[in-house]
């Protein structure tokens, strides 16, 4: 390898460059940066939330009006978190940041199997996020219609919209990009020896969710092309004949349906909920083994599980649709898958559960984290059980209720892990160590407050306090006994801000600190840790393609001489 | 596809012929079918039925998958499976709700 | 270093990775037309009147472009066998013939776009057109694609022939699969669009 480093620019090193790793940060980077606007925008709305129609602090001058908060804004900002958190936050550092660098490293690839195209990908996203950044300049603001986008209001709204489609349009196609690329990866450039069931479960969780996205997000291009033609050529696939729109009636044909895009919306974006979840529980499963210097409990059981849960994703959908007024019959089709993918769900939890007993645990911050998501994750998949039934989900939809219940998944559950993943990896991207007592805080402060952001969320959506409202349900008398709990969250959620200073200062600390010598210090079994330097070497990766003889988790081997044995250990 | 001797390949050129043929007997099939007056319902069928067959003719052996490798059948598998359940289960819900 | 696979086939799987990803990216087109497929089949059990597609469109033309994308399929095939058989010369005529039936396709679509045009019919008009000019314009961005493609390896791309003829050969597969691709959707949204 050491014989062709010849010299290249700043630009092809570190900007064009199609080394995998370099695009996993890359992507890293650009999501974290969107993550903190994302997390922005909803701080500047729970002022609203807190303190309706009083002056927003610091940035109030930025937003017109005396510095209030405007609803049409509101809803901007509603819309765009939404859309940025998942879209442009979490999945491209989960499936883009983790997978792009980590899943190579761990089967023994040299790089990526089309590195062009691994490029290509990292840069069409990038101008997806740069068009979904735009929206914010046009008139009328950005895309106002909740992050579902549901016509007819979709198709009537402002220019926002439009814009926001056209950055859809490119993130479908990084990420269809970026799953191929995963996908023939994994199949194709796996080392000698690494077969399916020696595979560690991230590589089978990017796998899986490369498999999701390749084949959900399709139907949503196709949905996306449609409001186009429906808001430029001005068809009517989302709206159904004589709608009256401010006292006017419409003009146009008729004769669409508005049911047709949440069909096709959400047969993209329930098996997102799993592209979001998947990736966290390979990390979580990594850093639980390592951790517990044990093997994991049921290797078996869960990769069956999660290729299960992958399959069931795609037919349970209509549970986001209940009250559209299906009838009884395909309802309790929709409930019977619902309540049938909380299997495997809860074999995940199970297996990651179990494998802490009996193990030495050592509390390092990855763990913390790891051991934070557990019992996060079981609180946001538990309180989906009444919204997959339709007897109890009329009466929760579109309440605070669900807003907790799926940020208790993602947030608490996901970014945990993917925290996790960022302090359990940072040895190998950096070669140094981050700081165990800022790891330590930012772990217990986030825990705190972001719990104070969502269980309230719980009691308010009990109370029948509806979602996307500008004056967090002042208006409402049946609001009136749980209004004060709007505080308690936004005083919460700027905590929670301020928690993560912490995690800011750390990387910056630990990035201008010391290199370590040590390779492998959390002394781990895969690959990626025992068989190249930290961090890896340029293109290539391994002075020499490892071979692998044994399965991911062999801590503890009974008459071993130490307690892991690395997959490239023969005997 | 990739060790395949001269003789092979000749032998795989007569096919491809003899399904060129074929797609265009059935193109003239299925147009001279919607003429007929078989109802909605007949004609949807048939016609489905005759695309069928022809798009069937150029997986098979223009796109070579009646001889392709297990990833390959195991991934398209897949595929048809999502693309089914994205056909027919939006069509379920509308179909129960205009009968409520 | 280079990356495995690109030229041999793995032994275990039998593919080389071009032809692997291919597919794949075949599955997911699979998923984006179906999604209009599925738009199609919801929007038009969803009202009482849905008009034939022979009031509108001319189903002559459209049975000259079927023909037209089988026959470049057909010769697309031939120009991967020619490669097989260490014939460029025949190569180089086949992929032509391909390249002259796609223009021929377009042209075609091009009159049957204006004529709609000129008669006043729109994608707003109904939702019938509306569906027809959205499924038939994706293909034609297909249609399009395919032509850019075929067309770099026609002329300048035909160069690595001479370098490296096993890849460019697999190219050639490669690029054939997609070319099929849009031949079989074309198969199917004819009856659908014009005879249903």
């Amino acid at each position: 390898m050491s014989t062709d480093h010849h010299k290249e620019s700043f630009w092809t090193k570190y900007i064009f460059s199609t080394d995998h790793k370099i695009i996993g940060i890359q992507y890293g980077i650009t999501s974290l940066v969107w993550l903190l606007f994302g997390f922005t925008l909803m701080m500047i709305m729970r002022y609203q939330l807190a303190y309706p129609e009083s002056p927003v602090p610091f940035i109030g001058s930025l937003l017109g009006d005396g510095g209030i908060l405007p609803s049409e804004m509101y809803n901007s900002l509603g819309a765009m978190h939404g859309t940025i958190m998942i879209f442009l936050g979490v999945v491209p550092l989960a499936f883009g940041a983790f997978g792009n660098y980590f899943v190579p490293l761990q089967i023994g690839a040299i790089d990526m199997a089309f590195p062009k195209l691994n490029a290509a990908s990292y840069w069409m996203y990038f101008m997806g996020s740069v068009v979904m950044a735009i929206g914010f300049f046009v008139p009328g603001g950005a895309a106002n219609s909740g992050w579902t986008s549901y016509p007819p209001l979709a198709d009537v709204a402002t220019m926002g919209q439009t814009v926001w489609l056209w950055g859809m349009v490119l993130l479908i196609t990084s990420s269809l990009l970026g799953s191929v690329n995963i996908l023939v990866t994994v199949i194709q450039l796996r080392t000698e020896g690494m077969t399916w069931m020696k595979l560690p479960i991230f590589v089978w969780t990017q796998f899986i969710t490369a498999f999701l996205l390749l084949l959900a997000f399709p139907p949503l291009e196709a949905a996306g092309v449609l409001q186009l033609m429906d808001r430029l050529a001005g068809t009517s696939f989302f709206m159904p004949s004589g709608l009256v729109v401010s006292g006017e009636v419409l003009t146009n044909a008729g004769g669409g349906s508005p049911l047709l895009w949440q069909h096709l919306f959400w047969f993209l974006a329930h098996p997102e909920v799993y592209v979001l979840i998947l990736p966290a529980f390979g990390i979580i499963t990594e850093i639980i083994a390592n951790n517990t210097r044990k093997p994991i409990w049921g290797y078996k059981a869960l990769v069956y599980a999660m290729i299960f849960l992958g399959f069931m994703s795609f037919i349970v959908w209509a549970h986001h649709m209940y009250i559209t007024g299906m009838g009884t019959t395909i309802g309790a089709f929709f409930q019977t898958t619902t309540m049938i993918i909380s299997i495997p769900s809860v074999v995940i939890l199970t297996a990651l559960l179990l494998s802490l007993w009996g193990g030495s645990i050592r509390f390092n911050t990855p763990m913390l984290f790891a051991l934070g998501f557990i019992p996060m994750f079981g609180i946001g998949g538990l309180t989906g059980l009444p919204l997959g039934l339709a007897a109890s989900d009329i009466h929760l939809h579109d309440t605070y209720y669900v807003i907790g219940h799926f940020h208790y998944v993602v947030a608490p559950g996901t970014i945990f892990a993917l925290f996790a993943g960022i302090y359990y990896w940072f040895p190998k991207m950096t070669g140094k160590k981050t700081n165990e007592t800022l790891g330590k805080l930012h772990f217990f402060f986030s825990f705190i407050f972001m719990n104070g952001v969502f269980m309230p969320m719980f009691v308010q959506g009990l109370a029948g306090v509806s979602r996307r409202l500008w004056d967090g349900g002042e208006i409402y008398a049946h609001a009136a006994d749980v209004l004060y709990l709007n505080e308690v969250m936004s005083v919460s959620a700027w905590l929670l801000g301020l928690a993560q200073i912490f995690f800011i200062v750390n990387m910056i600390v630990s990035l201008r600190g010391k290199k370590t010598a040590e390779v492998n210090p959390w002394d781990a079994t895969t690959i990626e840790w025992t068989d190249t330097t930290s961090p890896p070497l340029g293109h290539g990766n391994f002075e020499t393609v490892p071979s692998v003889y044994r399965g991911p988790y062999e801590y503890s081997v009974p008459g071993a001489d130490k307690d892991f044995t690395p997959q490239s250990e023969k005997g | 596809m990739a060790n395949m001797t001269p003789e092979e390949v000749k032998h795989h050129i007569k096919t491809y012929v003899m399904v060129f043929v074929a797609l265009a007997f059935l193109t003239v099939v299925t147009v001279g079918i919607s003429y007929l007056d078989l109802g909605v319902t007949g004609g949807i069928v048939l016609a489905l039925i005759v695309a069928s067959i022809k798009g069937s003719l150029v997986a098979c052996y223009f796109m070579h998958l009646i001889d392709e490798k297990i990833t390959i059948y195991w991934t398209l598998l897949a595929t048809v499976a999502m693309f089914l359940v994205l056909l027919f289960l939006p069509l379920s819900t509308s179909l129960a709700q205009t009968q409520v | 270093m280079d990356i495995p696979y690109t030229v041999k086939n793995r032994p275990d799987t039998g593919l080389y990775n071009g032809k692997l990803g291919v597919w794949l990216f075949l599955a997911s087109e699979v998923m984006l037309f179906g999604g209009l497929f599925s738009a199609y089949i919801f929007l038009r059990t969803g009202v009482d009147n849905w008009p034939m597609g022979a009031e509108y469109l001319s189903v002559p033309l459209a049975t000259l472009n079927t023909m037209f994308l089988i026959t470049s399929s057909v010769t697309m095939v031939m120009s991967w066998a020619s490669l097989k058989l260490n014939d460029f010369k025949k190569f180089k005529m086949y992929a032509g013939i391909t390249l002259l039936l796609a223009l021929g396709f377009l042209v075609v679509k091009y009159f049957e776009y204006t004529s709609k045009f000129h008669h006043g019919y729109f994608p707003s008009t109904n939702n019938f057109l509306g569906i027809y000019f959205t499924m038939t314009g994706l293909h034609v961005l297909h249609v399009i694609g395919g032509i850019v493609v075929i067309f770099f390896y026609w002329m300048p791309g035909a160069k690595m022939w001479e370098t490296d003829p096993g890849r460019f050969t697999n190219r050639i597969e490669i690029v054939g699969l997609y070319w099929h691709f849009v031949d079989l959707v074309w198969i199917f949204l004819f009856p659908v669009l014009y005879l249903l």
